[in-house]
């Protein structure tokens, strides 16, 4: 097969490159520059836009064997994730900007044009299962790995697209990833794991956010719509959250207070107690499916963020959207992430959270 | 690399002739540091002098104008740093630098730099729809403070194009107010007849590895009249212009190199320009909405004879160029900067294209040992991967 070896300059997508290659098919590898100002070595950034994981990334293509080359995605990027990002944060909502890229840049803008240049699949170093189904349809699990897993951020990928996908570590252990890559002379196997946005050089969220947003001050308060402190932005808090809220009434109570509620149009952020954080009750808009969309009401585990945990619940689907009933609440669930919905190992779709409710009793 | 392989990147670096190979493994195996006293630094002294004054012979310069270097990016430096702390020391009121927007990079990047840290006024001179310097232009540039200028950057002939710039003209312009001229001729050494005391330009850049020499070996032709700056300080060789000490194999390599591709070009030239026209008309054959950039006048002051810069509509020409090398089929699209990422080329964009139109490009440029098998090897491929790349350019724009 030819197959389109996306590299990011890190270990896990030369690996992937590297098996794909093995495999026996095919395989160019490709670095998506999605900066227009790539970070230079100087500026000691990490991340996937600085030149040097554009060089480390050629550096094993060149170990592996595999023509190499750069493709300029940073419109696209900036457009369809950096955009977003911004967006999603003044609307008062938490974005997950690696499943926007998996959806919109890897697995779409770069999956079509591969598939036009003639390439069958696109394969990355993401860590997820594929598998062909009973109906013969690609089905995608989460990895073996438990603490690797990421089938979270591609659950948004639509059969279309995870059939010409192709995750080669998907059965494997991070730790083994690294030794193979020693194994195979990649200079890469000891690079550190990046962790930031990518776009976000430092990893100052709320400076990156306030400089596109500019400041805007507004009034921190409890439940009951007293004014218990201050703040210069609604971007720079996320459901959820404890810290820097830079309260300077204590709670009556004196236990620690969380972020219940953001609202840009007041400029407002709500806080409160821990357990008034529990919803039990989530409604997704834009679902995704990674095969058909399930019919009547579905037994299933949720997941609601990045390696978080997983919730049974039932999902009722209608339409444009998904209605999740979890069956013990969750906490901290920030409209704008992704609710990934499981039937066991199996990835069934997600959708984007809009809204949720506590559980009635409270 | 395999024998399938069609090389049409010879401007970018073509292979070493046999000759500059055997001046070159010759003299790795000698010993002597040509600044050295002893017989054996008195021997490799004189491969370094006979080579200079072949060098000089080849190009119409006198021994003494010829310094080497490490190559045409640090012979562009030289000239362009050298020449205007030399002009500002002889008089502070010159203060700007007239080059044309369609230079090589070794020559606008230091400029760039003057320009940020040394108070330089760049001054970019226009071109036309062919490439072609303005020489109206230029006057009107002279002469609006004649006084104020430090010197004129055009180079010989466009790396990315192929357009032949009107030097004489230029030269004369400017001599009519005593203004030295800079000229990098790196790509029409070989191609076109270059004459260095004739043209009356007051320094050129000359590069081995494009016609023949070893990577690494360059030199500036300056006249000795002329002052310079220099650029690396130490041991005070050449003339203390450029210290290091002296690469000798690559000198005698380059030498070789040179003397050859001068002796050689009028039959070079006509092979390839030949070879060239053939090019263009059977792709066009294939792709009937190709365009060729630069000067469509073959003759050679117009146009490089080993040069055709082609603009496929609706081709990333990235992209293109990535099908292409899939077939073995190897060309350039013009500019790249140094992490991969294609940029439009700041040439066609000085020409009046736009920026899509201009990354719609590839240069494909002739060599020695370029032939018919290998405009049939690239005429059989460009049909299909065209189209190919018009599909994903149009994958590229769908609406997501």
């Amino acid at each position: 097969m030819r197959v389109l070896a996306a590299m990011s300059g890190g270990v896990d997508s030369a690996v992937a490159a590297a098996r794909a290659a093995e495999a026996g098919h095919d395989v160019t590898g490709v670095h998506l520059a999605l900066s227009k100002n790539a970070q230079s070595y100087r500026s000691g950034a990490r991340g996937c836009c600085t030149l040097e994981d554009s060089r480390d990334a050629r550096r094993a293509a060149d170990v592996i064997g595999i023509p190499f080359y750069v493709w300029d995605m940073a419109e696209r990027f900036h457009a369809d994730v950096v955009e977003d990002f911004v967006a999603e944060y003044e609307s008062g909502r938490t974005p997950n900007p690696c499943l926007r890229c998996n959806e919109r840049i890897k697995f779409e803008a770069v999956l079509d044009r591969a598939i036009a240049l003639g390439f069958e699949a696109v394969a990355t170093g993401h860590y997820a299962r594929l598998r062909r189904g009973d109906d013969g349809s690609v089905e995608m699990h989460r990895a073996e790995d438990p603490g690797k897993d990421q089938s979270y951020v591609l659950g948004v990928l639509t059969q279309q697209q995870l059939a010409h996908s192709m995750f080669p570590l998907g059965d494997s252990a991070k730790d083994d990833v690294r030794a193979e890559a020693e194994r195979r002379g990649l200079a890469v196997a000891r690079k550190p794991d990046s962790h930031d946005i990518c776009f976000i050089a430092d990893g100052d969220t709320a400076g990156f956010l306030r400089g596109r947003l500019g400041e805007s001050r507004g009034r921190i308060v409890d439940r009951s719509g007293e004014v218990v402190g201050e703040h210069e932005g609604t971007y720079a808090y996320t459901i959820g959250q404890r810290r820097g809220l830079q309260i300077g009434t204590p709670a009556p109570d004196g236990k620690p207070r969380y972020v219940l509620d953001i609202e840009p149009a007041t400029q407002t952020v709500t806080v409160g107690p821990r357990e008034a954080l529990d919803v039990d009750r989530i409604v997704g808009v834009s679902p995704r499916w990674c095969g058909q969309a399930p019919t009547g009401p579905l037994r299933c585990t949720v997941q609601l963020r990045a390696h978080g945990e997983e919730f049974p619940a039932t999902t009722y689907v209608e339409q444009a959207r998904v209605v999740v009933v979890m069956d013990r609440p969750a906490q901290g669930v920030a409209p704008g992430q992704a609710v990934v919905v499981y039937d066991g190992s199996r990835v069934v779709g997600s959708a984007t959270i809009d809204r949720t409710a506590a559980p009635s009793h409270a | 690399m395999n024998s399938a392989v069609t090389y049409l990147d010879h401007a970018a670096t073509t292979p070493m002739i046999p000759e500059a190979l055997a001046a070159m493994s010759e003299h790795l195996q000698s010993l002597g540091n040509p600044s050295s006293l002893h017989a054996s630094g008195r021997s490799a002294r004189r491969v370094v002098e006979e080579a200079r004054e072949r060098v000089a012979q080849a190009l119409g310069a006198r021994p003494s104008d010829v310094v080497f270097t490490a190559g045409g990016t640090e012979a562009d430096n030289l000239a362009v740093k050298g020449l205007w702390w030399a002009r500002r020391k002889a008089d502070p009121r010159r203060s700007r630098v007239l080059v044309s927007a369609v230079e090589h990079h070794a020559v606008l990047d230091p400029l760039h730099w003057l320009e940020s840290e040394e108070g330089a006024t760049v001054e970019y001179l226009p071109v036309d729809r062919l490439g072609r310097v303005d020489v109206d232009a230029v006057r009107r540039s002279i002469e609006a403070d004649p006084g104020t200028v430090a010197f004129v950057a055009v180079m010989w002939a466009n790396n990315e194009v192929g357009t032949v710039q009107p030097i004489e003209q230029i030269v004369q312009v400017a001599g009519e107010h005593e203004i030295p001229v800079h000229t990098d001729a790196v790509q029409a050494i070989g191609q076109l007849p270059v004459d260095f005391a004739a043209s009356g330009v007051d320094a050129m850049a000359v590069s081995a590895h494009k016609l023949g020499g070893p990577m690494g070996a360059g030199a500036l032709l300056v006249r000795r009249e002329v002052q310079l700056v220099p650029v690396l300080h130490g041991g005070g060789q050449e003339r203390d212009v450029r210290s290091g000490t002296l690469n000798v194999a690559a000198i005698a390599g380059m030498a070789a190199a040179i003397e050859l591709a001068v002796k050689r070009q009028p039959e070079y030239a006509a092979d390839s320009a030949h070879l060239r026209d053939d090019l263009v008309a059977r792709v066009r054959e294939q792709v009937p909405d190709v365009i060729l950039n630069g000067d469509p006048d073959p003759s050679f002051d117009h146009r490089l004879p080993c040069n055709a810069h082609l603009t496929f509509p609706g081709c990333e020409g990235d992209l293109l160029l990535m099908l292409l090398d899939a077939q073995g089929i190897e060309c350039s699209t013009g500019s790249a900067c140094s992490a991969g990422v294609p940029q439009a080329s700041h040439v066609l964009l000085a020409m009046g294209c736009d920026d899509a139109y201009a990354r719609a490009s590839l240069r494909f440029s002739l060599g020695r040992g370029s032939s018919a098998a290998d405009v049939d090897h690239l005429v059989e491929a460009i049909g299909p991967a065209v189209e190919r790349a018009r599909a994903a350019g149009v994958s590229d724009r769908k609406e997501s």
